[in-house]
Order: C-alpha cells, then structure tokens, then sequence
C-alpha cells in the first residue's frame, strides 16, 4: 500500500528532466559506503492488513467505553458532544498549517482568536495564548515568564504539594539549565505555610485550583501576600471546575494554566492534550507562545493574524521567549467548539453534576465500614478516600470482579499516603456506577475481612 | 432587529467597511440559547457552596446548529492539504491518510485512561514499543522516547541530554553549541532555553558548513552542534564527516534535527553519519496532520552514549513473551534521565498514526516515499532554473531554495510572488527562511503530490515569473481571490486586540 502516486512514465519523464538516469543517482552526495541502508522493519501492508492490526491492538486496552471509570488524577473522562469530532475531521481543519498566511489561513486564526477570548472568559484574564503542549508545560513556561518578569533577580518559586505531581516535575526538567529553584512541594504544606515562605527571593508561587486531591483551598488573603512579596501568582486550574467556582482573576492570579483536556478532547492515552496560558496584559509581550490579533486587510475587512511575532523562536532565534513552535491548534478548537456549545448556562450544568455526584459517591463511601473520605474541605469533582488495604489491591479487584477502572493510588506520589485512593466523578458516571463502585468496596471489604478472619 | 440585518446585509455597516467574512461565535445566537443537552441530576442534588461560587460566566449561547454553521463556514476560510498543494518548506505537508484518522478514534485508544494500570493497556504499550523500535532501526540509534510533544521539545530533550552527559563526566564547563547560520530558529532558541550559550557559524558558498570557521571554534568549551540533515537550503552537507569527527575530536556531541527525515528514509541513517542524539517530527515525515499548528510529535532518538539520559518514562519489556504469551510491557525512567518533558506518555493519538503510517509503508515503501519526495523536488527545480535564480546549482534534497526576485526588475519581492501564488489556488512556499538567502522561497513538494500537481505548479511559478516583467501590479496587489486581501500585521501589533470580551472588573 503507499499513497505515491508516480507512474513508470511520471518517473522516467522527471528523471529525464533532471538529467539523471535513476533514482540512486539522486543521492550520490550521501558517503557511498552507507548510503541506502537495509531497513529492518516489517514488509508494508493493505489498508485492511493495518486495520486489523490496530484493532487488535486496541482491543487489548479497557477503555472507558466499556468500564465505569472513577480515575482522574489530570485526565477526565468527561462527555464529548459529536459535534466536535465531525469539525476536527474537516479537512480544512486538520491538513492545514500553522496560520502563517493570513490570507488563507483566516478559519484557523479567527477560531484561535474565539478560543483565547472564552479562555479570558472563564479564567478572568485579560489575555490568553493560543496554547501550549499540556497542562505541565503551561506551568513550566509560567514559571519562565516569572523568571522574565523579574529579569532573572528572583531565583525562588514556590509550589504547592497540591499541585499535580507530573508537573511539578515537568516544571524541573524545563528549569534544570537556569538558576530558578522550585521549593514547598516535597512535605506536606498548606496556603499559609506556602505564605511563610514568600521572600524577596520569590519569583512566583503556584497553587492548585482544586488541588490534586479535588479540594478548593482557602484562597483568601493569598493573592494580597503575594503581591505584597513582589511575587506574582499562579494558579494550576481545571476548566470544568471554573464553571462553577470563581475566577482565578477574581481571587487575584496573575497567570493561569491548566489542562483543557475536559474541554471536548478525549483521553486518548493522555495525550493530545490541550496546555492554556492565560495572564494580564501588562506581560503578554514576555509570554510565549502564538497569539491571533484583530486587524483589517486592506480593503478594511475585518481579520485575524498571529501578532506579536518578535517573541518567537522563527524571528528572535536565542533571545526568543521560547522554542515553542508548534501550539496544539486542533486541540485548542475542540476546547473552542466545546465552549461554543456548552455556553454560559451549560458548562455551568456540566459543572453542578460533577459536584453533585462526586458529594454523592463521597458520602456513600464514607459510610462504609473500613472507609473514610476527607470532607474537611468543600471539593469538586475528586477526593481522596482512606481505604482499609492497599489501593493497587483494590484496583484489581474492582476491574477482574466489577468492571470498574478504579481511583489513583495516591501512594505512587506521596509516601504518606498509603492506602489512600482519589477517586474521580464526573457527568458520565451514573448513579448506577456509584451505587456498584460502592458495593464492590463494600463487598471487597466483607470478603477480604473474612479471608483475615481464618 | 430582522429588517435592519437585511439593510445592513444590502448597503454595509453604517462606517462602509465591509462585512466580516464571518460572525464571531459570540456575535451569534441569543440569549439562553444551549447547544447541548445534558441529563437530569439522578442523585440527591448536594449544597453548592454559595460563597465559592462565581456570579457569571461570559461564554456563547448559540444552537448546535449555529456552531456547525459557524465552524464549517469558518473551515471554508482555510487552504488546506484536502484542499490543494502546499509546497511549504521544511514542513512537509503530504496527505494524510484517512485511515490513520480512523484508527487514532478506535475507542481502545481514543478512550483509555494514561494511568491505568499498565496490564490492563498492554495494547497501547505494545504499540508505543514497537513505535519506539521502529524509529531506532530507521535512524541506527540505540534508543527511543516518545515524550516529546513536538520537533521543539524533542530538540530540547536533546540539548537537555548533552548538557546532563557532560555534567555526568564532570565537564560542566562545556556550555558551548554551535548552530549553522541556516538553521531553524528553534536551534538557538533550544540551546538558550537549556541554559547553554550559541556559537553561529557561517555557510560556504555551496551552502556547505564552513570547514575552517568551524574548526577556529571546536574547544573544550564545546559541549555539542546541532545540524539539520539535508540542511535547510536543501542540500546534503558535502563533508558531513568533516563536521562530525570536529566535534567529536573536541569532546562534543552531534545532534541531528529530524525535521527533514523525509530525505532520508532508507538513504542514511543518522547514526551512521555519526549523529550522537536526533529528534523526529512524526508531524512531518510520519504524516500525521499538522491540525492547524498542532498537535505534533518529536520523538527523539540517542545512540549508546546518551540513551541513558532520554526523557521518560519509556516503555520497556518487563517480561519476554514466549510463544503462548505476549511480553509484559512497562513504562521505566531511563538510568540518568533528564527527566519528565510532559504529563503522561507523549503524544499518543500521533504515535497511533504514525504507527499506521510506517506499517503501511514498510521497508521497501519508507525509502520510496522518500525517493519520490527528493524526485518531486530536484523535477520541480530543474524546471525553474533559469528562471527563479538559484543560489545553489547543485541536486537538491526533499527541498530547494530559489530567490524570490530579479535583478533587472525592481520592487518585486518574494512576498509578493507568495502572494500571488495563492490567486492560483496553491500555498506559498516558506519565504524569507534560511535567513542567508535573500529574498528566499523554500520550496517542497512531498512525495504525495503527482506529476500533474508538479507542473501546475510550475507553470504558476513560469506565469508569476512573466507577471513580474509584464504587469507588476498583478504581483504588489496579490492576493485578489482569497477570502481576505493582505491583512495588516502592523494594525494587528499596535492595537492588540487579542480578546473579543470586555475585560471582567475584579477587585484583587
């Protein structure tokens, strides 16, 4: 199968034209003694020969399609209207290059320029990017434009443990060759304790909105000590939940990044995924990344073009404000349509059903025997239960036996927290689901404290 | 409100500036209009927590049907691959397939959760180890990983790697890349990002790196070069061992930018040339779409000294399989990894793709793809020499540069011949990239274009080139058929208008 579509005749009448008498002979400045290589790959297949191969790959994964599912932890399995995969399998759409050509790029750029006004919307910023990789970039390249804000004087940034672990980490490796040092994250410690470490050191300190455990943090008074320290604000945000809870600009923040990825995009195995940046404008000329402005042509007509182009890598080379090339455009007009059809009223419904049936399931758990969910704290759509035995245990249990995709073990990140499972709920999980996610632990509870008994 | 639209639509907004091409989405619709239906709460609804809660929420209120309208019509604005040639240089933009679209939306992939446990998606692994054997047979190295989201991140992985291999032997002191004056900008972007100074050395008149300049700045303080392979004036570097065993006899490492592999599928293997680490674009050579800026995918590859150092987790083989029983898969942390470059595994819905790209092709049919792709080139080159002067007379690979003006005629401008191109229905090529060529347009077919699709092409760029003597005009007002004229790029910078929203008023 190949999708080359030359004759015998096309290739003799080229090479012909080119003056050469075969193909090799277009490769006669590769050192003769390792040109043209043995390929040690599988002989090429049919259309119907790769199809089956793939499905018989992909049919060796449980997927949400086929399991109830409670695991989150930074990927939701959250409801995707049709209409989004019908636009992203547009052509148009998908087969074309970043809009560096406005004039025939003017879908791509008034879609990106619709999408950093609704991202403005919901994180009550003043401006947004058309995106990075993921919600851990977008906190690495935070933590950059912090650095340039302060012009490298500031060395210090401070994270939140409630941050979710994988981008803590991100963030590291994007900062291992500069002087920045990232601090608070490795014990437990709370807003007020991330308070007491603010200095005049400090460039920037990030917490989470909900944190990794699903709980809305006391923001209160936070934002005002940051600012006071010279520092700015960062908050790590989950979009759905900003249909529901107050904007991160109305609590202060400076920047907001988060994961768009429940913004219409599947879990796709973690990845395309969907990085948004958002800031005030005083900062949007240090920030990284592509932005679509509002112009004219010139005939007056109204039109979009990527604009403040001197930040980027093409023009400035080394003084860049980063490598960034690539954005995630089709991932940031699934976010776009997705917005377009939940609207004011039903990203905020979306909302409320996640925070209805999450309260739910937390308060069945926490009534039964052997386990405890923590509600000290108002949540969202995750929480953290204390199970009686080791949550991998469980895991196993709930998949062989109930067919369920159970919580993270949040022991793999936190030492501390052993046996402690979050388990996540959004508006495709049906009372249903709950009611057997709750029996199942029940059950287990029963069987395994019965086996303990002999 | 119905009649006015209708005067408006006969005689234009009351200041006479034409009607936008199409509403924006908040432009549309009415008030508590919802483009979804939602389910009714079937638990005990809890108490939200009043004091939590935001006031509004300043998002669209349009029908299903509006937003369908308003993104097809938006669709409609766009040049595309599905729609016509895009001979964009050093962005390889083939068709892509439809079958692979298909395959990334199978639920096994499209809806598995990253952090199940591993035996419960030996699919999705097995695939990602397969991807990353497959990609180290095709460039000779020893090992792969798929973390990088894109060419500029895989870049960075390798910088990240070399600066990590010297810190390890203790030569920190070495914090110096060289970087040709025609490379992409990502290069040097990448090596400041990771804490490293750029050296720029000039090209030759070949457009060759220039041996000797090169060897007055091979030090101790060189911690590494990046080169891209053909460079990007489109031309294989005549003594590419020359440069190598440089760097090498320095104590530096060689990076390869893969962005133009599809040169070199089954022609040459990066390792061989000497390259010690290199990154792909699976968004250029494996075909999987470029979505309008993204998604990509820059897996990124290292020979024997700096796989240890490669971004992970990877995936690895926890248990040999036997003829009962596939292996057990995993993902492991490489020994000395620089480290996470992203949540999760990388860019997976690519990998899917590119995956079904390469089992497509095979052996056999990789190095045809990339016969045919440095065929469609040096065709399309032989046929504008003379006309299109040419700063390199030489066999071109998967790409050429020509320049995009004359002598003898003033004014005329690699723009505006870009310009003009798009009133024949085709792309432009990249203009003005590599910087060292004046007035550049860098130009590449792919190997999916046809004969036909070559020449139309060429006969455009004969046409554009008689234009240029006969009515200039034509050329300086281009573009006159796309759905916009030339937009103002610096109205756009000065008034920065970047949000269609009123700025919410807070407090804080």
């Amino acid at each position: 199968m190949s999708y080359i579509p030359h004759t015998d005749a096309d290739r003799a009448a080229m090479l012909e034209a080119i003056g050469v008498g075969s193909l090799d002979e277009l490769f006669d400045r590769v050192p003769a003694a390792l040109r043209f290589p043995k390929l040690n790959l599988p002989d090429g297949l049919s259309e119907m020969e790769v199809a089956a191969e793939l499905r018989g790959l992909a049919s060796a994964n449980v997927h949400a399609g086929d399991y109830a599912i409670f695991l989150g932890a930074g990927a939701y399995n959250h409801f995707v209207p049709s209409v989004i995969n019908h636009m992203l399998l547009r052509g148009e759409f998908y087969t074309a290059y970043t809009p560096y050509q406005p004039e025939l790029s003017q879908g791509t750029l008034q879609a990106i320029f619709e999408y950093q006004s609704m991202m403005c919307a919901l994180t009550g910023m003043e401006v947004a990017n058309a995106s990075h990789y993921d919600g851990a970039t977008s906190l690495a390249e935070a933590a950059t434009l912090a650095r340039a804000v302060h012009r490298g004087k500031r060395t210090k940034i401070i994270l939140s443990p409630g941050i979710h672990p994988q981008y803590r980490a991100v963030a590291r490796t994007y900062h291992q060759g500069n002087e920045l040092k990232f601090v608070g994250d490795k014990g437990s410690a709370t807003i007020p304790d991330l308070i007491d470490m603010l200095d005049d050191d400090t460039a920037m300190l990030v917490v989470s909105y909900p944190n990794f455990f699903g709980q809305i943090d006391d923001l209160s008074g936070l934002a005002t000590a940051v600012h006071q320290a010279g520092a700015l604000l960062c908050m790590v945000v989950d979009p759905i939940a900003l249909g529901l809870f107050k904007s991160p600009g109305e609590l202060g923040a400076d920047i907001v990044v988060g994961e768009g990825q429940p913004l219409g995009i599947p879990l796709s195995f973690g990845g395309p995924y969907l990085g948004f940046f958002a800031t005030r404008k005083k900062y949007v000329r240090q920030i990284a990344g592509r932005i679509v402005g509002e112009t004219l042509d010139k005939h007056g007509r109204r039109a979009y073009v990527m604009t403040l182009r001197p930040r980027e890598q093409d023009i400035r080379r080394e003084k860049a404000t980063s490598n960034i090339c690539t954005n995630q455009g089709l991932m940031a007009l699934a976010a776009c349509i997705y917005l377009s059809l939940m609207g004011k009223h039903g990203l905020r419904r979306v909302a409320e059903l996640c925070y209805h049936k999450a309260h739910y399931a937390a308060a069945q758990i926490d009534a039964l025997d052997g386990y405890s969910v923590d509600m000290t704290k108002p949540f969202f759509k995750e929480f953290v239960v204390t199970c009686p035995r080791p949550v991998a245990e469980l895991n196993d249990y709930l998949l062989e036996h109930w067919g369920i995709v159970g919580g993270y073990d949040l022991s793999q990140d936190y030492p501390n927290r052993a046996n402690q499972m979050l388990v996540a709920v959004t508006e495709t999980n049906t009372k249903d689901e709950i009611d057997t996610l709750v029996e199942a632990l029940r059950d287990h509870e029963a069987h395994a404290g019965h086996e303990h008994t002999h | 409100m119905e009649t006015e639209k209708l005067t408006e639509l006969k005689t234009g907004p009351a200041n006479g500036a034409p009607e936008p091409l199409e509403p924006l989405i908040y432009e549309l619709g009415a008030p508590g209009r919802v483009g979804v239906s939602l389910p009714k709460t079937d638990v005990p609804e809890a108490e939200l927590p009043a004091d939590l809660l935001r006031a509004d929420l300043d998002l669209p209120e349009v029908s299903e049907l509006d937003v369908v309208r308003h993104f097809v019509r938006l669709s409609q604005l766009n040049h595309s691959i599905d729609t016509g040639f895009y001979p964009l240089g050093s962005c390889t933009m083939k068709y892509n397939p439809k079958l692979n679209e298909d395959m990334a939306r199978l639920p096994g992939f499209a809806l598995a959760h990253p952090l199940q446990d591993p035996t419960a998606t030996q699919g999705a692994l097995a695939l990602m180890y397969t991807l990353q054997q497959w990609l180290a047979e095709i460039s000779g190295m020893k090992a792969v990983s798929l973390q990088p989201a894109a060419g500029a991140q895989g870049e960075f992985a390798g910088i990240l790697m070399i600066r990590a291999y010297h810190l390890a032997n203790g030569e920190g002191h070495r914090t110096k890349i060289i970087v040709p004056d025609s490379a992409h900008g990502t290069n040097p972007a990448t090596t400041a990002m990771a804490g490293l100074q750029v050296v720029e050395i000039p090209s030759d008149e070949n457009g060759d790196v220039d041996l000797d300049k090169l060897h007055e700045v091979c030090g101790d303080d060189v911690a590494g070069m990046m080169i891209t392979v053909p460079n990007t004036l489109g031309v294989f570097e005549t003594h590419i061992k020359d440069i190598v065993d440089a760097i090498h006899g320095c104590g530096g490492l060689m990076y390869m930018d893969g962005a133009n592999m599809n040169a070199m599928l089954g022609v040459a293997k990066p390792a061989d040339l000497g390259f010690d680490v290199m990154h792909y674009n699976l968004h250029k050579t494996f075909s999987t779409p470029h979505g309008g800026g993204g998604p990509g995918s820059g897996p990124v590859a290292a020979g024997e000294k700096l796989a240890p150092f490669l971004p992970g987790p990877v995936v690895t083989v926890l248990e040999e399989g036997d003829d009962e029983n596939p292996p057990l898969y995993g993902f492991t942390m490489p020994e000395q990894s620089i480290g996470r470059l992203k949540a999760f595994w990388g860019n997976f819905g690519m990998m899917v793709r590119a995956f079904a790209y390469i089992a497509t092709y095979g052996a056999q049919g990789l190095r045809s793809v990339t016969d045919h792709a440095v065929l469609n080139a040096n065709y399309i080159r032989a046929r504008l020499k003379g006309v299109y002067p040419m700063p390199f007379d030489r066999m071109c690979g998967h790409e050429f540069v020509c320049e995009g003006h004359w002598k003898d005629i003033e004014g005329v401008h690699a723009l505006d011949i870009s310009k003009r191109l798009m009133d024949y229905g085709i792309h432009p090529p990249t203009n003005y990239f590599p910087l060292i060529v004046p007035e550049a347009l860098l130009i590449e077919p792919t190997e999916t274009e046809s004969k036909e699709a070559c020449d139309r092409f060429v006969e455009a760029m004969l046409k554009i080139a008689e234009e240029a003597r006969t009515n200039p005009e034509l050329l300086h007002e281009a573009p006159h058929v796309t759905p916009v004229g030339r937009v103002d790029d610096v109205l756009a910078a000065k008034q920065l208008v970047l949000c269609c929203r009123p700025i919410p008023e807070h407090g804080a």
